[in-house]
């Protein structure tokens, strides 16, 4: 077990490599009821999340969702989130756990400026149950009258009905693979479990999360994003809407940053001869620093060591040759095409 | 949980056996998850009681190897390179580190039946 953003979380059940193998070729459960969700309603919702956000939340139908990064003023980030839009009026936000707090401020903080808006933290009573794997919706099925399959990527069905218990069934995730995450009260969560456990879909813990997620090139915050380090920077310039739109927070400064030229950018390095952990230097052959791994880790589906890097530009492009510091040792890694990992075709 | 009875172990998990032999035990192995990377030393390496000679890496972390007496490398386990897991799977036999011949000063060598009193301890 380990301490995570306020929650007891454990790091594996039966072994890291057997939980990843699950999630990539059968069905794998992660209790993620660490993650944190807003409400917002009111007539200005759209409005103010289209200002608050780096994507254009007011351009979600009902039902659908998407992934934005949330920026400070001067383009670093304050947290990567989803946001669900349940009605014209209401949407749902879903930030990650550590930076709860810190996310509850700044919304509230920049919700003065709008006067139509109800902001509502649910995080306490919500529980979050990830179902991923090419198994899952098929594992799910017998569970729940909605046709799974019929929910589209990035879409959910509010207040349906699993296992006898209210749930929103949202087909998102962060392994990589196919799959659902399923919002319900937080004391039907065990029941639920225990449920989707006799059905044989395995229990996954954070070890596990953290590899599907890091051969999925699935940012983490903290890693690579913080508030240094810009969306842009973080390779998620398509979450970064400029045009077609009003200001959001940040928009000046990521905007030049982008008509300057990034001076650096997060890469895939594949890494011989020792796993690069985060913060472990990355120099260029004449041993000048080029920067930092941010997440490193032994990949469990291509069997060699795996990272992200923020490397200085020019040197962040596929091809280039790295020399991580692994223990006193310059090991070699060569900047890849990421993701490292990607699903085969149904 | 497996102490075989004719090895000496020390404190920081690791078990010797009367040839010079050098693994982690099985308590060790169970406690750093899926071993996937083993940094091994140089054969005729030198190396002074307590001294790290090694890596061991699972997904989740990173543990030294801790030389358990003065001595020199006089084999290592290359198969461990190319399936580290063998740690995992057959800690005391298949999944051996390092060999060497010591000569002079020790950790503190616990038997079997003190080292199952120490991890009963943590």
């Amino acid at each position: 077990m380990m301490e995570f953003g306020g929650y007891d979380m454990p790091v594996e059940y039966s072994g890291i490599l057997q939980e990843h193998d699950a999630v990539r070729t059968r069905a794998g459960m992660f209790d993620v009821s660490h993650m944190a969700e807003f409400v917002v309603e009111g007539a200005d919702a759209s409005a103010f999340l289209d200002y608050l956000v780096t994507n254009v939340p007011s351009k979600l139908d009902d039902g659908q969702a998407l992934y934005t990064p949330m920026c400070y003023p001067t383009g670093g980030t304050v947290d990567d989130l989803l946001i669900y839009r349940q009605g014209p009026q209401r949407f749902m936000m879903v930030v990650n756990a550590a930076n709860y707090a810190k996310d509850w401020e700044w919304v509230n903080a920049h919700a003065g400026g709008f006067q139509n808006l109800h902001v509502t933290d649910i995080a306490e009573q919500t529980a979050l149950i990830a179902v991923q794997g090419p198994l899952a919706l098929q594992k799910l099925q017998p569970l729940s009258a909605v046709p799974l399959a019929g929910i589209e990527y990035y879409h959910a069905v509010f207040d349906a009905d699993i296992a006898g218990t209210a749930a929103h069934i949202s087909r998102t995730g962060y392994t990589g693979e196919d799959g659902l995450e399923l919002y319900v009260a937080a004391d039907h969560a065990l029941k639920l479990w225990e449920r989707l456990a006799q059905l044989g879909v395995e229990p996954v813990g954070l070890g596990a999360r953290d590899t599907l997620r890091l051969e999925a090139r699935l940012p983490l915050y903290g890693h690579e994003l913080d508030q240094d380090i810009s969306p842009l920077e973080a390779g998620l310039g398509m979450f970064v809407k400029f045009d077609g739109r009003g200001d959001f927070i940040g928009k000046d400064a990521l905007a030049a940053q982008k008509a300057a030229g990034l001076t650096r950018k997060v890469i895939g390095l594949e890494v011989s001869g020792g796993i690069a952990r985060a913060g472990y230097d990355v120099a260029l052959g004449d041993g000048e620093s080029a920067g930092y791994v941010t997440s490193g880790s032994y990949s469990p589906t291509l069997k060699k060591p795996i990272a992200l890097a923020l490397v200085s530009q020019p040197q962040a492009k596929i091809g280039q040759e790295f020399f991580v510091s692994i223990r006193n040792r310059q090991v070699p890694a060569v900047a890849v095409k990421t993701p490292f990992y990607r699903r085969p075709p149904a | 949980m497996n102490i075989p009875e004719g090895l000496k172990y020390t404190r920081d998990h690791e078990w010797m056996d009367s040839k010079g032999t050098v693994g982690v035990t099985d308590y060790a192995q169970e406690a750093l998850g899926d071993v996937v990377f083993v940094e091994l030393p140089a054969v005729g390496r030198i190396l002074k009681s307590g001294e790290a000679f090694g890596v061991v890496e699972s997904v989740k972390s990173v543990s030294d190897l801790y030389s358990p007496a003065d001595g020199v490398v006089t084999a290592v386990n290359d198969a461990l390179v190319g399936n580290p897991e063998l740690i995992n799977q057959d800690p005391y036999e298949q999944g051996w580190i390092i060999r060497m011949e010591t000569t002079g000063a020790t950790e503190e060598l616990l038997d079997s039946t003190a080292y199952q009193h120490q991890i009963e301890g943590e």
